[in-house]
């Protein structure tokens, strides 16, 4: 990460030099500061929410019970977390709703699954095998219908706005698998 | 397709929304104070991911604006459209783990564009693209960020593979499908 956020600022300050244009990389970059801050901020509703939400379902005893149903799927990928913890029903969560395309719910979901994973860290400040895994998984996308590109694709008057679908389900279902292949391989050599 | 998981969609968040609460209530959890509660972290959360969220769009911001991202694309494109990734969508395929807004405004422009539009081979590989990878940057800032993580680990590099991954996969379908 540190290497990609020095590549990123020599990149920008190689290609404003070539170009003549010096300023639009300070100015590209206080816009991306800006639009960080606004993004964040627009999440506390949401965010808020659904937090709401968990802290019932986990006061009615529904994430535990949730948590021992999928077990059998998740034991084996997650082998550092233990049976019946909170960290697996909130991954579940936000798989589902990452699945059904409510991404305003799974980044909550998601980010209730990280901190319940960080209550197994032993070493604060670097991920975890688990959360490598589970950040892996949330890297494919997983949205089983790409709604946001079939409404563009309606709105510039496509012949079937739809027949990407299926090819989109391929492609994702590859990249879903090259996740967890090398999330699980590199586990091993990355300290 | 598209209908029935709209709809689905649709029912499953009116299913949590009134669901958890009435579960929680007949099992006699003070559901108000419980929502109270847990809703409270929203802020602080939201507020813990800022500077993680800022470092990686400030640097994006930069790049882009530095009009490096069309340089690169300029040097790359005559390599890659031989492959069946035409220089149109390349931008696209570099801006994608980056940002997502900054995708989907160039598969607008693929669309929009004359000569190419949604039912070209560049606007149906575009499309396949953007509904089949995620932005990489985005989601490890937020989620680590969330917990106050700085250390990745191979998280990056395999979120850059499934990227990858995805991209030679969405390439590979739109030639064997469109070409």
């Amino acid at each position: 990460m540190n290497l990609v956020f020095v590549l990123l600022f020599v990149g920008a300050a190689i290609a404003g030099a070539i170009r003549g244009d010096v300023k639009a990389v300070g100015q590209g970059a206080f816009d991306g500061a800006a639009q960080g801050v606004t993004l964040a901020i627009g999440l506390i509703g949401v965010m808020a929410l659904w937090l709401g939400m968990m802290k019932i379902a986990e006061k009615a005893g529904l994430i535990e019970s949730l948590a021992k149903f999928v077990r059998p799927i998740f034991r084996p990928l997650f082998p550092g977390v233990p049976d019946g913890h909170p960290a697996i029903s909130a991954m579940l969560l936000n798989i589902a709703a990452n699945m059904l395309g409510l991404g305003n719910a799974a980044t909550p979901f998601g980010i209730k699954a990280m901190e319940e994973l960080e209550k197994l860290n032993p070493t604060p400040g670097a991920a975890t095998n688990a959360q490598v895994l589970f950040l892996a998984i949330n890297t494919a996308s997983l949205q089983l219908v790409p709604t946001t590109v079939i409404a563009l694709r309606a709105s510039a008057h496509s012949s079937d706005p739809a027949g990407i679908i299926l090819p989109c389900l391929g492609a994702t279902l590859c990249a879903l698998i090259v996740a967890v292949a090398s999330a699980k391989l590199l586990e091993k050599v990355v300290k | 397709m598209k209908p029935v998981l709209e709809f689905l969609s649709g029912w499953i968040l009116l299913a949590l929304l009134v669901g958890i609460p009435l579960y929680g209530w007949v099992r006699g959890v003070k559901v108000y104070e419980a929502f109270v509660e847990g809703a409270k972290e929203g802020f602080t959360v939201a507020v813990r991911i800022i500077p993680f969220l800022v470092a990686i769009l400030a640097a994006v911001g930069a790049f882009r604006g530095a009009g490096a991202m069309d340089a690169l694309a300029r040097v790359l494109g005559p390599v890659t459209s031989r492959i069946g990734l035409p220089a149109e969508v390349l931008p696209m395929a570099l801006v994608r783990p980056l940002s997502g807004s900054g995708s989907l405004g160039l598969l607008g422009n693929i669309f929009s564009t004359p000569g190419l539009g949604p039912d070209s081979y560049a606007g149906k590989l575009g499309s396949i693209l953007q509904g089949s990878t995620e932005t990489t940057f985005y989601v490890l800032s937020v989620y680590c960020g969330s917990v106050g993580i700085v250390r990745y680990r191979h998280a990056l590099a395999a979120g850059l593979l499934a990227d990858f991954t995805g991209l030679t996969a969405s390439v590979l379908i739109a030639r064997a499908l469109w070409s």
